[in-house]
């Protein structure tokens, strides 16, 4: 054992930056959750600090943001869950059957496009075209005779634009993953079935969804586990005034009240609230998908 | 011809009709950025420039590179991305390698705790914490080092490490070989691709990112090109290049509207250009990391 060691000391040695890595950024982090039950002041620093229990989570619990940042967070999840993870996989099979390569790689290198934009430019275009005086689209609105629409600053259509960029933006990229497991499904079995007179749809339906079944429920699995904090960083951006109550989310309201507001314990609170409900959805889901379809993370 | 054979092509051709007006919908956004960026800004506003630029100007663009935030900004974000992505390429590189050996003790409970911070993190404020304990946040260092290895990345290389035919090492371990030497003679010459990838990866991640800068830097000058251009586009804020010039307030707002344009076309230009050349890189990583991982 020991020589073995010794025999592999320069690839452990190459392991020691990463380590360091992962415990300074990833596991201190984790160290740090407990201010979420102290009452934290910098001068006592995090083990001097008074323990307060569950205090922080008591008054988040009863706060009046409560069941709003609740309702925000989970309805733009599954909202964005409903909508954007199925359009890639439609995309994926609508792809796979093209017969001409030269359209196939258009249609690809054209959708996988926008995935490559940045956040804030994403924003920017939603903010430029949606512009109730000067944006195209109220324009294109106007032609047809009606009221110009302030789409950003109102809250009905927070959600929606949220989860229509996200679809125009990731669609194409998302369907890589369901194309490339479309490559892999053995063309005897079409074969089979066109002899045995099955038609294109129903060959579709019974040989290539079911082909990258196991692929959907992983992705599916990878999903959930997110489902706390879709888009943070787009909907931070997209957020004003004006849309607030459709559009504070835990995230967006734990960097108000930690980074701006500096209440570190409580927003701590708030922080790890979300990341335990992520982590119990991801273990439900995935339990779940090993009892229903055999796939699972682990 | 069958009737079968007449519904599989009434098939392709619905098929073939659905895919161009997704074509469509995806490519007319970024056609009419371009096209409205060097068009007379008056008839943006107006809503008669649709599709095909009507009296071409470049004035926006002269705008915007004399700005000396946005030029700060866009050195900043080549200095970040630089460092940045070769700090990423060695940590990735010296975590996957070791982990790709099979017979290396310990490598599972090790794969295990990277893997663990993937679903559970300490969450925004304590990772703040930490940076500002460690003294380095409005440095440059709180841009490159908090993520300096992405799990997802780290499994991609592992993977295409793993691939790598056992007779290699065992050669090279015959010849006397050290394991650092077998790495970077034998291994990484034979992992171009892979680099090419993570190269990629990394390299528009720092590009299109502002968070970071955003909760780590105060010092403006030291702000990436995205926090620039977030205070222009989505806060509106350009008094700094509207004051180089003397025009009326609706002169300025006009010019305003097409300064947005051209910047969106500046800012995602450098990545949209070379992304073409380099999509089957792209494409073959993601497959690696989502097949075998």
């Amino acid at each position: 054992m020991v020589r073995r060691l010794a025999h592999n000391y320069q690839l452990y040695l190459l392991l020691i930056p990463v380590l360091i890595y992962f415990a300074v950024f990833h596991y201190w982090p984790m160290y740090g959750v407990q201010i979420a039950f102290k009452r934290f002041t910098p001068m006592k620093g995090i083990i001097g600090s008074e323990w307060v229990g569950f205090d922080h989570f008591e008054r988040f619990f009863n706060s009046y943001y409560f069941m709003r940042l609740l309702i925000n967070t989970v309805g733009i999840s599954l909202y964005e869950l409903a909508v954007s993870f199925p359009v890639p996989i439609l995309l994926a099979l609508m792809i796979h059957e093209v017969s001409s390569k030269k359209f196939k790689r258009t249609v690809q290198t054209v959708t996988y496009a926008p995935h490559f934009l940045s956040v804030v430019v994403m924003v920017g275009m939603l903010m430029t075209f949606l512009s109730p005086t000067t944006g195209i689209v109220n324009h294109l609105i106007g032609w047809f005779g009606l009221e110009s629409i302030s789409f950003m600053t109102e809250p009905g259509w927070f959600k929606t634009l949220f989860v229509g960029s996200h679809v125009w933006q990731n669609a194409g990229w998302s369907s890589i993953i369901y194309i490339a497991a479309l490559t892999n499904i053995d063309p005897q079995m079409h074969e089979a079935a066109a002899i045995d007179g099955a038609s294109r749809l129903q060959r579709i339906w019974h040989i290539n969804l079911p082909g990258i079944m196991p692929t959907i429920v992983i992705l599916f699995i990878l999903n959930i586990g997110s489902i706390m904090n879709v888009g943070f960083e787009k909907i931070f951006l997209m957020q004003n005034d004006l849309n607030m109550s459709a559009s504070d989310v835990f995230a967006t309201y734990v960097y108000r009240s930690g980074i701006l507001g500096a209440q570190y314990s409580f927003a701590a609170a708030v922080g790890l609230f979300n990341s335990i409900v992520n982590l119990a959805l991801l273990v439900a889901v995935n339990l779940a998908a090993r009892r229903v379809s055999g796939n699972s993370l682990w | 011809m069958t009737h079968k054979g007449i519904h599989d092509k009434v098939f392709e051709t619905i098929n073939v009709i659905a895919l161009s007006l997704i074509l469509i919908v995806v490519l007319y956004p970024l056609v009419f950025v371009l096209s409205a960026s060097i068009s007379n800004p008056y008839l943006v506003i107006r809503g008669e420039v649709l599709l095909f630029p009507k009296e071409i100007t470049f004035q926006a663009y002269t705008r915007v590179f004399r700005d000396s935030a946005v030029l700060t900004g866009f050195l900043n974000t080549l200095v970040y991305a630089s460092t940045g992505t070769m700090i990423n390429l060695a940590m990735t590189t010296m975590g996957a390698y070791p982990l790709s050996r099979p017979n290396l003790p310990g490598r599972k409970i090790v794969m295990l705790a990277i893997l663990m911070t993937m679903f559970f993190s300490g969450g925004l404020i304590p990772t703040y914490m930490v940076v500002k304990s460690l003294g380095i946040i409005n440095t440059y260092w709180a841009m490159v080092l908090p993520g300096a290895v992405s799990v997802f990345n780290l499994i991609v290389m592992r993977t295409f490490f793993e691939n790598i035919p056992g007779e290699l090492h065992e050669a090279a371990m015959i010849d006397g070989s050290s394991q650092i030497r077998t790495l970077l003679r034998i291994v990484l010459p034979l992992s171009v691709p892979i680099l090419a990838v993570m190269t990629l990866f990394y390299g528009v991640a720092h590009w299109n990112s502002f968070f970071n800068g955003l909760i780590y830097l105060s010092d403006r000058e030291k702000y990436p090109l995205q926090l620039i251009i977030r205070e222009i586009l989505i806060q509106s804020q350009m008094q700094e290049m509207m004051e180089l010039a003397d025009e009326s307030a609706a002169q300025q707002q006009l010019m305003g509207e097409s300064i947005k344009y051209a910047l969106i076309v500046v800012t995602s230009l450098p990545v949209l250009l070379l992304y073409p050349l380099l999509q089957r890189y792209f494409v073959q990583g993601i497959m690696i990391g989502a097949i075998k991982g």
